[in-house]
């Protein structure tokens, strides 16, 4: 299933000089950076610092006002296979008629076509990646009966089945239950065994050293960027978040809190 | 002729049943109640243009106007105006021109703006065409035939985009489907059957057989096939028991049909096995009784 024999030199995404402007204000201003391949990305900032809006202009979601973005040295266009997308789960309507399998089953659409129905090779995918995030005794359960954590798990099936080498995932441990948060980095940490690589906008500054190889600091312009022993320090964080971040000295580690 | 009326009603209520599921689900109902408004300059404009009743040129033209509204509302609400806001704007103001334009051809048109708005089913049966020499099939079940047969073909052949674009259309958008394409699909689908259908039930109560019966649906499955065969048949029966309710009390057809279809909306909202107030009335009792 995994035959990866790209030119190990070429990067899962390049950015280059990124600008989006919501009516003409900037949120998010001449971004760079080179993903390394295989590596837990954490894309850290205050709230309104363009973290979603990074994602979703590199998704072609928004319109962007410029810069260029390549996925594995091509255009996203034509590497949306090589693709995967956990949105917020705020941003989809969970009384939607369906179920949790067909909610991941979602997930193969992009790689159907214009007319191929999902059928039993899809359903099977599908019910593999509910079982890699728990979820397969709860495959035929309506989505609104759906704990705010299942349905993150839901959504990150999804992603799964996309199959993709490049995942972008939008503040997945938001509202999820110790359960969740722990299903999700153990798979975070498989996909990374696979050699795939993982963008997570994240908020909880606790456990950003925990669980990310690299960090991204952004307020909308990028703060700084690279390994997280490098960049996940107290004066980078404070330049990041200005005079709204507490920081807690306890014994030898830094904790940090997010006071929003 | 009581049988091609009802077969009006069923056709209607097929057309409107399918597309309504995605206008309830995508909280877009009220699109369909201003497209079935704003079509009227249209039909009006392709009345003139056309000078006959020819139901195809009016299809046309209302399809045009209906793509034009929902492009206006899109464009309204882009610039900053509120979503309900620039609906309401849109629809007033092309129905308006509607009814001016109605009014000012009066005499050269023969076109009844009662008619126009509410429709008559009950003249169903006098108005028919003869189409590959098969005779006395009514003008109305062929064309809403005909839109039925595309509702079909497009959904059928389309239904896994349909139905991720209303679900979660970033996704849809981030795998590649033209999420605008497919919506401005599902919009001249509407406006085709809001325009064939208003000749029969009238544009008012077009958009109670797009809504009602899709949100009836709604309260009665949890997966979108069954919640799509529900609002069908629950619009068929509307069709038919309406028809024969009317008969009986010698009402309007089409006003009875769409009563019915309230009447049936009040009934699932109460009795629904999953979403019905009873069942969660009951629930709650017996979630006190236990902690109790």
């Amino acid at each position: 299933m995994n035959q990866r024999n790209r030119g190990s030199e070429v990067s899962p995404l390049t950015v280059e000089g990124l600008t989006v402007a919501y009516q003409k204000k900037p949120v998010l201003r001449n971004v760079s950076f080179e993903v390394p391949e295989g590596k837990l990305i954490g894309i850290i900032g205050p709230n309104g610092a363009g973290k979603s809006t990074m994602i979703k202009a590199i998704l072609g979601l928004l319109p962007r006002v410029s810069g260029e973005t390549e996925i594995y040295g091509r255009p996203y266009k034509e590497m949306r296979r090589k693709v995967g997308y956990v949105p917020q789960r705020e941003s989809v309507d969970w009384d939607f008629p369906t179920n949790a399998l067909d909610v991941v089953m979602m997930g193969r659409y992009g790689h159907l076509g214009w007319f191929k129905r999902p059928g039993a090779k899809e359903r099977e995918i599908a019910m593999d990646c509910l079982r890699k995030v728990g979820m397969a005794d709860y495959a035929h359960r309506q989505i609104s009966q759906l704990s705010g954590g299942q349905q993150q798990r839901v959504f990150l099936a999804r992603a799964l089945a996309q199959n993709a080498d490049l995942y972008f995932m939008d503040e997945p441990f938001v509202g999820v239950d110790a359960m969740t948060e722990r299903a999700i980095i153990t798979l975070l940490n498989e996909l990374k065994a696979q050699g795939k690589t993982v963008l997570v906008v994240h908020h909880d500054l606790a456990t950003v050293k925990e669980y990310f190889d690299w960090v991204m600091l952004l307020n909308v312009e990028m703060v700084a960027y690279g390994p997280t022993e490098d960049v996940f320090t107290k004066s980078l964080l404070h330049q990041t978040y200005g005079g709204r971040l507490a920081v807690f000295d306890h014994e030898d580690e830094a904790i940090l809190v997010d006071s929003r | 002729m009581e049988f091609w009326i009802i077969v009006t009603g069923a056709l209607v209520a097929t057309a409107c049943g399918i597309l309504g599921c995605f206008l309830v689900l995508r909280r877009m109902s009220l699109i369909g109640d201003a497209i079935s408004h704003s079509v009227l300059p249209g039909i009006v404009i392709a009345f003139m243009m056309s000078g006959s009743r020819d139901s195809l040129a009016m299809l046309l033209g209302a399809s045009v106007l209906g793509l034009v509204t929902v492009f206006l509302i899109q464009l309204f609400q882009q610039s900053g105006v509120q979503a309900d806001a620039s609906i309401g704007v849109v629809f007033t103001a092309l129905f308006a021109v509607g009814v001016v334009l109605v009014s000012l051809n009066a005499r050269q048109v023969d076109l009844d703006l009662d008619c126009v708005l509410f429709g008559e089913i009950a003249y169903v049966h006098w108005n028919t065409m003869s189409v590959f020499g098969i005779d006395g099939v009514p003008k109305a079940v062929w064309i809403l035939g005909i839109t039925l047969l595309a509702i079909f073909l497009v959904i059928g052949l389309f239904y896994k985009q349909f139905k991720l674009c209303a679900f979660d259309p970033a996704m849809a958008l981030a795998c590649g489907i033209p999420v605008a394409l497919f919506h401005y699909l599902l919009m001249g689908l509407v406006s085709m059957t809001t325009v064939a259908s208003f000749e029969s039930v009238g544009a008012i109560l077009v958009v109670g057989m797009l809504i009602v019966p899709a949100a009836t649906a709604y309260l009665l499955t949890e997966r979108l096939s069954i919640m799509i065969l529900y609002s069908v048949l629950i619009g068929i029966t509307c069709a038919v028991l309406g028809y024969y309710a009317a008969a009986w009390l010698d009402a309007s057809i089409a006003g009875m049909m769409v009563t019915v279809a309230g009447l049936l909306f009040v009934v699932a909202l109460i009795f629904s096995p999953s979403h019905g107030l009873l069942m969660r009335w009951v629930k709650r009792r017996r979630l006190v009784g236990v902690e109790a």
